[in-house]
């Protein structure tokens, strides 16, 4: 029960991020640490106690293999983490040409 | 026909893939090519719709059979609200696409917006068509990173601005949608929605459930730029080159937003009172305060962009309506007109508010400023633009006989009937404030003494053709109110949502 409490804690440090930090860097930090809190997550709800990674051979006989379906779904989810984080970084880069800052505060054409 | 059905994902993916490399090679290949995979889809969906669909229409991808009763493979389901999605995204996307050809000429690089547009539209069909949760994870990916990278497509100052607001806000809702996916498959031990819906009919409507719920809720919200979550939509939607505009209001935040909040709750979860109260309370919140937000804004895309907060604020209290009538097993019918009342109006907000967004990028394009005060006697120089725009602005302050009119008057006599009075009088106000703002939007760009020095001509033909095409479809579509023609339209997607266990009963029992 321990892991999942601390996969939430982290889940909700990423979030903090998200909403305090001033620089954009951090702020893509953040959210990237969002994803791999729920990443881990996904991982930690098809293990099993002891079990064997899922490849079928001959010699094993009733072998306990820990849920291979979650992950796929991670190694897809990662796949479109990777994207969304190269899209953030990619506009963060763009901002950073524009205005030769980081900081959120100074840039601020939009309100609301 | 049910091998039709992936088509609507396969052909947009295949453009998108083609037109970059192609597109190099032939002149004018992406203006023609997408224009032409949206019709087909468009003209697919309309001849779905007129054969009448009963069962849902279920595809397993790659043809796996289930095995025990348990669907294995990812399934593709089309019933009657998928189809009625599916018609509203492609056609808009037409006229999007066909409204480019002109608008996009003083842009570079249009194979990579062409892309973009056909990758976003694919995404969209795919959240519309799947039945499992975690392929609508995926497609819903698809359509916000390319709605991310359109935002951005002018790389100005405020286009990079909204589009990083829009990243982190729509990356959080992601991850919130995505850790309530982990925490369903946890408890069921499956992906495919109806047999979790199946699963889940045993089970009591527990803790675990409802945090579930309040997740998925937060997530959808989100991405639907509902009230508490809203901070996102005005910057990103008017920051976005028009034709994106009127795909992102007109149709994103329906399609990936109200969309999967209505199938998983009506279709999956088991009905419960306290969400559905949230969804009202939060659709209600939406529609007032979306509006008075509008009436604050001088910049025309940034109040359109306001106003579909308010207007998809009506779409969800109809719906929740039905919702919290549903729940506690109060009448029937009046549940059913509530639903046909939301979904009708958010097949109107698509029309209107596409047709708006394709005014207000005619007017960007002609004068080249957003600001209602700098203009001015616009009707006599763009009488086109004029004439349509003064229609859609009717047809969303809710003037008869144009169809916003319609679909508001069943929402007000379903929450008469149903007796939710105070929700009655809000949407009566609500419809007074956004009148208001959009007369003043006509008097201060159309008809008041003209600003401008030079002349100022009428858009180009593609642009005209889209803006015609959507004025007769305001007008046309207010024969929904009508038994006939409802039948056949909306009926079948009222139904899928009045019957709640049918879509899991369906497909399990194939």
């Amino acid at each position: 029960m321990t892991v999942y409490i601390m996969c939430f804690i982290l889940f909700l440090v990423g979030l903090y991020g998200v909403l305090t930090r001033r620089n954009l860097i951090k702020i893509v930090i953040s959210v990237t640490i969002m994803e791999f809190s729920v990443f881990l997550f996904f991982v930690l709800i098809g293990y099993i106690e002891n079990g064997l990674a899922p490849i079928l051979t001959e010699e094993l006989n009733n072998p306990v293999f820990v849920d291979p379906l979650p992950q796929a779904m991670v190694l897809t989810a990662i796949v479109i983490g990777l994207a969304t984080s190269a899209m953030l970084l990619a506009i963060a880069i763009r901002l950073y040409k524009k205005y030769g800052t980081f900081d959120t505060r100074k840039i601020n054409n939009l309100k609301g | 026909m049910s091998d039709l059905v992936p088509l609507f994902v396969i052909l947009p993916l295949a453009t998108a893939f083609l037109i970059p490399i192609l597109g190099q090679f032939i002149k004018g290949f992406q203006k023609g090519l997408l224009p032409l995979v949206l019709l087909f889809l468009t003209i697919l969906a309309i001849n779905f719709i007129t054969k009448g669909i009963g069962q849902p229409i279920s595809y397993p991808v790659g043809g796996w059979d289930p095995e025990n009763g348990i669907p294995i493979a990812i399934y593709l389901v089309l019933d009657g609200l998928s189809v009625l999605l599916l018609l509203i995204i492609n056609l808009i996307g037409f006229l999007s696409a066909f409204y480019s050809i002109s608008y996009m000429r003083k842009f570079t690089s249009q194979n990579n917006f062409y892309a973009l547009l056909a990758l976003m539209i694919a995404g969209m069909n795919g959240v519309v068509l799947t039945g499992d949760m975690f392929n609508l994870y995926v497609f819903l990916e698809i359509a916000v990173i390319a709605s991310y990278a359109l935002v951005a497509f002018g790389i100005e100052r405020t286009e990079l601005e909204a589009s990083f607001k829009y990243q982190v806000l729509g990356g959080v809702a992601s991850l919130l949608i995505l850790f309530a996916i982990g925490l369903l498959y946890w408890r069921t031990q499956t992906l495919n929605m109806a047999d979790i819906a199946n699963v889940l009919k045993e089970g009591s409507n527990s803790f675990y459930l409802t945090f579930t719920q309040i997740l998925l809720v937060a997530g959808f919200g989100l991405k639907a730029a509902m009230i508490p979550f809203h901070a996102w939509l005005p910057d990103a939607h008017s920051s976005a080159p028009s034709p994106i505009s009127a795909m992102l209001s007109g149709v994103l935040i329906k399609a990936i937003g109200i969309y999967a909040i209505l199938r998983l709750f009506f279709n999956m979860f088991i009905i419960n009172y306290e969400i559905s109260l949230v969804i009202t309370v939060i659709g209600t919140l939406s529609m007032i305060i979306g509006s008075l937000l509008a009436f604050g804004q001088w910049d025309m895309k940034r109040m359109l962009a306001y106003s579909s907060i308010s207007q998809m604020g009506y779409v969800v209290i109809g719906v929740g309506m039905g919702m919290i009538l549903l729940s506690k097993n109060g009448d029937e019918s009046v549940a059913s007109l509530a639903i046909a009342g939301g979904l009708f109006h958010l097949v109107n907000h698509a029309t209107f508010k596409g047709l708006l967004f394709l005014n207000a990028g005619a007017i960007e394009h002609k004068t080249g400023t957003r600001n209602m005060k700098m203009m001015g006697g616009l009707a006599k120089q763009m009488p086109i633009t004029s004439t349509t725009s003064l229609g859609a602005s009717m047809s969303i302050s809710g003037i008869p006989p144009f169809n916003g009119f319609f679909s508001k008057l069943v929402i007000i006599i379903a929450a008469i009937k149903g007796e939710f009075y105070l929700l009655a009088v809000l949407a009566i106000i609500v419809a007074f404030v956004t009148l208001s703002y959009f007369l003043r939007f006509q008097r201060y760009a159309f008809f008041n003494k003209s600003k401008f020095t030079r002349k100022i001509k009428e858009v180009p033909f593609p642009m005209c053709f889209s803006m015609v095409v959507l004025v007769i479809l305001c007008v046309g579509l207010s024969l929904l109110i009508f038994p006939g023609i409802r039948d056949i339209i909306l009926t079948p997607a009222v139904d899928v949502l009045m019957e709640t266990t049918n879509y899991s009963s369906a497909i399990i029992g194939m």
